[in-house]
């Protein structure tokens, strides 16, 4: 039966539900409601909960909760996923699995608590130091954001790489109806530690850079080969196909079904996955398509980039990718449409 | 005490410290300790950056190289994790005390129930011998060429000292490898030190002072002599805070 769930909390339950057997983070709006969640409900279960000095303690600990093989959390905002990149660098270079929740705030340094998109870039170019990504997911409600938890561990695991999940303010602080999954007992990973050093670790100077980055590369093929997420609606015979996600997705989708009442063909990709970015999906889009338009909440415009390049890929690179950019929080409809009708006017002109 | 005249079953190949370095007696005595508490089989290392890292490439158990200065928190997620089995926190001075101290005073804080075992040579080893928190007031080093100036830089931390006064930690020592009645007090500290581990009575630390010839510009003998001298006055050995009898 469907509750009302605030975000924050429903992802928090749907991560114990998930097998998480360890949180460890910091308090920053507008994520602390997932750690505040955590901190009576995990001890409840026998589980771990700590409330690290820093940021950076955090996502330290969650390395070495990972490195015994138990499903570990982090949960930050803005600059507190800054100060975990240096975790989040290290997990992945030592190929272990974790969730780290970016509940995003908008701006630059220590920012604003306004609900943003402004760190697709960093989330889907890996973020810290070297040569990797994170599979990024990214809910549009707080039903699919509880229903990501889960796959968000498969994944991880499966591929040993971490996962985060990029939800937005909004999406933290907002109370919605949703169905919580069923616990699972996770599948014990085979690289756990155990004291006994079954499993066997290459010594520290005796790795081959090299052949693992062949790996690497291999690997990250592989994912993106076979775990693009995406919806699509009415992209086939659409002259426009809007590209979103989260909430400004869902928005948008009401924008085109007005649009769509008033004639325009028009249609929606929206992003399940922000990496692997959801390139199949341009292979189904109106081969006749006369523009993209990235709808996003920056100011600098991020997702069109990714939408100009793989466009571009999918044989689309005479086709213009516009964006229009609310900055933070969730574009009105109106606006949408409004900006639209500038866009077929040539009053806005493409980004790429 | 059991004397252990053979190699420890763990250590399984030469780890590569320069000659005359304190790092092998220190790493061969916590194997030695782990085997006769019959823990060389549930053990877990964090290993720091720097010269500790050395470690990584010669035991056979199971470790994790941490981020830099940051042992003490991947330390503390394996304890709570896995509290039946040993954790060992393995960091130089610049490592634990300069980059980790945000970590390393929070662990013991919280008296995490793991041990840290820190070498202090009073300086970065691995990095070309820069000054540390621990390097000592007038010493050359290649970040204090004139000398260390502690108006300046600060005076050299004692933390040990600091834990034991201020913190509610079960066990704390400071021990040396300058010679063997030096080595088999030290033996008895960690002991001690994975013993409070053993028996969950709380955070443990042992500092070893260790000498680093190759930074230091000394021979391997100089370099003891210099520990002897110079570092003890200012950074004592014994224990500054013993286990409480059960």
């Amino acid at each position: 039966m469907a509750e009302i769930m605030k975000g924050n909390h429903a992802i928090a339950e749907a991560a114990v539900r998930a097998g998480v057997t360890f949180y460890a983070g910091y308090p920053i709006t507008p994520s602390s409601e997932i750690m505040e969640y955590l901190s009576g409900r995990l001890p409840e279960l026998g589980r771990v909960f700590i409330q690290a000095e820093s940021e950076v303690a955090g996502i330290t600990m969650v390395m070495g909760a990972a490195a015994c093989g138990v499903r570990a959390l982090t949960a930050s905002s803005g600059p507190g996923i800054s100060l975990k990149q240096e975790g989040i660098s290290c997990i992945s270079d030592e190929e272990l699995s974790c969730v780290v929740i970016n509940v995003a705030r908008y701006g630059n340094g220590l920012g604003t608590l306004f609900s943003s998109q402004c760190d697709y870039l960093r989330e889907t170019r890996g973020g810290g130091n070297g040569d990797y990504r994170c599979i990024v997911l990214c809910p549009e409600s707080v039903q699919e954001a509880v229903d990501l938890m889960a796959l968000a561990y498969e994944l991880s695991e499966k591929y040993r790489i971490v996962s985060t999940l990029l939800t937005e303010g909004a999406l933290g602080q907002m109370m919605e109806p949703c169905v919580l999954p069923e616990f699972i007992d996770p599948p014990k990973v085979s690289w756990g530690f155990d004291g006994k050093y079954s499993y066997k670790k290459v010594g520290i100077f005796d790795r081959n850079p090299y052949q693992e980055g062949i790996d690497l590369r291999k690997k990250h093929e592989c994912i993106k080969e076979n775990e693009q997420r995406f919806e699509t609606i009415d992209v086939e015979d659409a002259d426009y196909v809007f590209v979103a996600y989260g909430l400004p997705a869902r928005s948008v989708k009401g924008a085109i079904k007005e649009l769509q009442a008033e004639g325009h063909k028009v249609g929606l990709i929206r992003l399940i996955t922000a990496w692997p970015f959801p390139e199949k999906a341009f292979s189904v889009v109106n081969s006749h398509v006369k523009g993209f338009i990235s709808v996003e909440a920056s100011a600098t415009g991020q997702v069109v980039e990714d939408v100009a390049l793989y466009s571009k890929k999918s044989g689309f690179g005479h086709v213009p990718a516009y964006c229009l950019l609310n900055i933070y929080g969730i574009p009105a409809i109106r606006d949408t449409k409004e900006n639209f009708k500038k866009i077929i006017a040539g009053e806005i002109k493409e980004v790429f | 005490m059991a004397k252990s005249a053979k190699v420890p079953t763990i250590i399984d190949k030469p780890m590569g410290f320069c000659p005359g370095c304190g790092h092998g007696i220190a790493i061969r005595l916590i194997a030695e300790c782990l085997e006769t508490l019959g823990y060389d089989s549930n053990v877990i290392f964090g290993i720091g950056v720097g010269c500790s890292s050395l470690l990584g490439g010669g035991l056979q158990t199971d470790r994790l190289h941490c981020p830099h200065g940051r042992a003490s928190a991947v330390c503390t997620a394996f304890k709570r994790v896995m509290p039946e089995t040993m954790v060992i926190a393995y960091q130089g001075d610049g490592d634990a005390y300069s980059i980790g101290l945000s970590q390393t005073t929070n662990a013991m804080y919280r008296n995490e129930k793991f041990t840290l075992f820190v070498i202090n040579n009073t300086l970065y080893g691995m990095t070309g011998g820069q000054m540390s928190s621990t390097t000592m007031p007038g010493q050359k080093t290649s970040t204090s060429p004139l000398g260390r100036d502690c108006g300046a830089t600060g005076l050299p931390m004692r933390f040990p000292e600091m834990v034991a006064s201020q913190f509610n930690a079960a066990y704390v020592a400071r021990g040396t490898v300058i010679n063997p009645a030096h080595i088999n007090k030290l033996k008895g500290y960690i002991i001690n030190a994975l013993e409070a581990q053993k028996y969950n009575e709380g955070y443990s630390i042992v500092e070893i002072l260790a000498p680093c010839p190759t930074n230091w510009g000394m021979t391997p003998v100089n370099a003891m002599a210099h520990i002897q001298e110079t570092l003890i006055p200012y950074y004592p050995l014994g224990e500054f805070k013993t286990r409480e009898k059960k």
